[in-house]
């Protein structure tokens, strides 16, 4: 059984599943703030189309076209959503809900025509929709492993331009920021992590992998450097964990497990988090009362006198 | 009845009563609770069928129902606490799925329950599962348990509607009228569970989604009434079951996919052309007065 | 002196680790007009949200007609402040204020004719008759702040509490507004009124309640509404007084 762990295909399932949640953990940071957790599962859903059709249309799974099939079918979504938003006086999650199921139920229309036409090829597709990572070949993984470090670059060489986007964009725009620049570059490293992580994780439990971490680290701390640094090593720690859980029996889901270790460190920072959590803010309750208590008591017996 | 009268019947009743409660599931901002719901009611089923090891739509039912309150629960739990609102259904709905997803693939082995069923539905088969009804005769069990949640729906909606009315536009108001603003949410929640169950067996649960948000989402933009809106809403859910079930024959697809998209062209021509809210309209108006 | 229809007493909330309201205890006798003003970050809402059970409090006791809240909930009318709701609710003005008597008309029951027509009757008391079957967003902000004065008449509370209804409304609005907090003072209502405009609190009000996070001064307009008062309230960060502005310089949260 421990085999398996030293096996070198694990090895780096595991090093890039830790990579991947260390890049969506980050990412997942900006989506807090941006106040779009739910994003990335309309998104991540919203994959599906492209997906099948750049399967029916290459005929067999290439890793590298489906995920750009993926990230052009998910970037139409996310601009049909903002237009809708922004056009209509429909509300930003019900355009979500909309995108999301929309697209899916388009996605399998389109699957169960790829699976007429292509036979026994589509349960690689399936993998890839509802995330296996164990069964992911050498060459998704160094794919997927070099995205997710090319997200992570991008988010730290800009970091500063990130942080003045995302608290303040009129600021941002004041002092010469393109807002158009960033946004485009909001959505399209959004996109690529999406789309590296449903290989993983599959479709539905991407949105985890970016919305646990962050609002995770929000309950340790009150900066955002500190809460990105906290947001990427959940999602490491989520990432590794599982993948090594699931690597230990077979036909053991992957991306189930990963999501279980994220909520588990959630569970934690909810009720022992240092700024937020649930114990600190009792204690600041009852502190606050027992202070009260004592000032009002210390004026009476003051007033007794 | 022939076949495709069967199909388009059973996806019209889905497309009433998600029509009806989506209007409201909209209008108190949380369209994406469908979304929560309809995911994690899968652990609500391979529980239900963990304990009484039988396929059967009661306990599915019941199951369903429990897991979809739960979500609420939660959601409504970690909210409390200061977690935004759609950042504990992203936490709560993917951490229940997992372990539903964990459960099939430990405990479960090769049971019936496939998630990639549940989750894309096949209303194909609906015909083939019948009950015998007193009076009506042969009726296929997804069916009859849809008309049945239809008539709940309605009847929840008909004696409570002043109050989900207020509780939707104004809970504060609501609240210091005296009413139990918590309690008819978790009824809400539970007929929207109820609702989604129902409807999950034949449509699976993204299809329930589309068909919940996107009609109602139609109707908003044709109206300006509930009443209307309500009707539009529940008329294009019956629209986009009938309109999918032909895509789907002409181009020989899934049917339930096919709904869900019809109700996608549904909302895309309402965006375009309604006369108060489209695209085009506003267009028009600012091109006069310009 | 009257029986006072609220007593609070040593009232106090917090948000998180910091204190908001401390000490808070007043007396308001029925038939009352107050306004309640304060910098920024007073703790004017959270006063109000306290006494209401919509915010935890520390410590202290509210009782209104010397009653607890929830026993003298239905004598108490609340006007949020208007960006509180969703105006493109798929509705007309009539029914938002027929809301007001959702309370008394109970379970199971629709509105009937004569509901309607107390709410008709409440929406002309606003001067906003024309736009009954208007729908609510298609209203300008004015409008929507005299439907939801309309919805708190209709529900006639003896104790109304307003969250800023003058806040970004025009001329004639808050005259409409006004003339009817008059009139409910008149017929022995007691109404308080969180207001940011110092400029009007003497023409308008006939008690005033100074708040920053304890209170600093109460009791009648005409008596402690003067300017060390004010600048014990607001601090430094009032530049005063000119007699044709006086201008409050907020500071951010």
């Amino acid at each position: 059984m421990w085999s398996i762990l030293l096996n070198s295909n694990t090895g780096w399932v595991l090093l890039s599943t830790m990579t991947l949640g260390v890049a969506a953990g980050i990412v997942g940071c900006l989506t807090y703030w941006k106040r779009q957790n739910l994003m990335s599962d309309a998104l991540s859903h919203a994959t599906l189309p492209g997906v099948v059709i750049s399967f029916l249309f290459i005929g067999e799974k290439n890793s590298i076209l489906l995920l750009l099939g993926a990230a052009i079918s998910a970037l139409i979504g996310a601009l049909l959503i903002q237009w809708i938003t922004t056009s209509s006086r429909i509300s930003e999650d019900s355009s979500m809900g909309m995108i999301l199921s929309v697209f899916y139920g388009l996605g399998v229309m389109l699957l169960s025509i790829a699976n007429k036409s292509a036979g026994g090829n589509q349960s690689g597709l399936n993998s890839f929709i509802y995330g296996q990572a164990a069964s992911m070949v050498m060459s998704d993984v160094i794919t997927m492993f070099l995205l997710a470090l090319l997200v992570i670059f991008i988010m730290v060489i800009g970091f500063k331009e990130w942080k003045i986007y995302i608290f303040d964009p009129q600021f941002a725009k004041g002092i010469g920021l393109s807002l158009k620049g960033m946004n485009v570059f909001y959505t399209a490293v959004l996109v690529t992590t999406i789309v590296i992580g449903i290989q993983a994780v599959g479709v539905i439990l991407m949105a985890a992998m970016m919305i646990t971490p962050a609002v995770s680290a929000r309950y340790w701390t009150h900066s955002f450097k500190i809460m990105v640094l906290l947001a990427a090593a959940f999602g490491g720690i989520s990432g590794a964990v599982g993948t090594l859980i699931s690597a230990i029996g077979s036909g053991l889901p992957t991306g189930a497990f990963i999501v279980l270790v994220a909520s588990g460190l959630f569970f934690i920072s909810l009720i022992f988090g240092k700024e937020k959590g649930i114990l600190i803010h009792y204690l600041q309750f009852k502190m606050q009362q027992r202070v009260h208590l004592e000032s009002t008591e210390t004026l009476e017996t003051e007033g007794g006198r | 009845m022939t076949y495709a009268a069967w199909i388009i019947l059973t996806a019209s009743l889905v497309g009433v009563s998600c029509g009806l409660m989506g209007v409201f599931l909209i209008l108190r901002k949380q369209a994406m609770m469908s979304d929560a719901i309809s995911h994690s009611v899968l652990l609500g089923i391979v529980i239900a069928y963990i304990i009484t090891s039988e396929v059967s739509g009661f306990y599915m039912l019941v199951g369903g129902v429990f897991a979809g309150l739960l979500t609420a629960f939660l959601v409504q739990g970690l909210g409390s606490l200061n977690v935004q609102q759609d950042a504990s259904m992203g936490i709560v709905f993917t951490t229940l799925f997992a372990v539903g997803v964990i459960l099939i693939s430990t405990s479960l082995g090769n049971a019936h329950l496939d998630i990639q069923h549940a989750l894309m539905g096949e209303i194909t088969f609906i015909p083939f599962h019948a009950i015998s009804l007193p009076f009506i005769g042969e009726v296929p069990e997804a069916t009859a348990l849809l008309a049945i949640v239809l008539v709940i729906v309605l009847f929840f909606i008909t004696i409570f509607y002043k109050e989900w009315k207020i509780t939707t536009f104004d809970p504060a108001l609501a609240a210091s009228l005296g009413l139990p603003v918590l309690v008819l949410h978790y009824l809400f929640m539970s007929l929207i569970s109820v609702t989604t169950i129902a409807s999950f067996d034949a449509v699976g649960a993204i299809m329930v989604v589309a068909m919940l948000i996107t009609p109602a989402a139609s109707a908003y933009l044709w109206t300006e009434r509930l009443t209307i809106m309500l009707l539009l809403s529940s008329v294009f859910g019956v629209l986009a079951a009938i309109a999918g079930y032909y895509i789907a024959v002409w181009i020989d697809t899934s049917i339930s996919g096919s709904m869900a998209f019809a109700t996608g062209i549904i909302f895309l021509i309402s965006f375009i052309f309604s006369p108060s809210h489209g695209i085009l309209a506003k267009y028009m108006r600012k091109v006069k007065t310009a | 002196m009257a029986n006072p229809i609220i007593n609070v007493e040593n009232l106090a909330a917090s948000y998180r680790k910091n204190t908001v309201l401390h000490d808070v205890d007043f007396k308001v006798n029925a038939g009352s007009l107050t306004a309640i003003v304060g910098p920024n970050g007073a703790g004017k809402s959270t006063l109000i949200k306290t006494m209401l059970d919509l915010h935890p409090a520390l410590a202290g006791s509210v009782k209104f007609f010397g009653l607890p809240f929830t026993k003298a909930k239905k004598r108490i009318g609340y006007v949020p402040q208007r960006g509180s709701v969703d105006w493109e609710f798929p509705t007309d003005a009539l029914d938002v204020v027929t809301m007001g008597l959702y309370g008394q008309i109970g379970w199971l029951k629709r509105p009937s004719a004569i509901h309607k027509k107390k709410a008709y009757e409440a929406l002309e008391k606003m001067g906003m008759e024309e736009y009954a079957s208007r729908q609510i967003s298609q209203l300008s902000g004015g409008q929507q702040q005299r439907v939801f004065l309309a919805r708190a008449l209709v529900q006639n509370a003896d104790l109304y509490f307003m969250d800023e209804p003058l806040a970004g409304v025009d001329a004639a609005t808050e005259r409409a507004i006004m003339t009817i907090l008059q009139e409910l003072k008149s017929i022995g209502k007691t109404v308080m009124v969180v207001h940011h405009d110092l400029q009007t609190v003497t023409d308008y009000f006939d008690h005033v309640l100074f708040l920053n996070r304890t209170i600093v001064e109460h009791g009648e307009t005409g008596e402690i509404f003067t300017n060390k008062n004010i600048a014990r309230t607001y601090g430094g960060s009032i530049r005063q007084m000119g007699d044709e502005h006086r201008h409050v310089v907020h500071t951010f949260e």
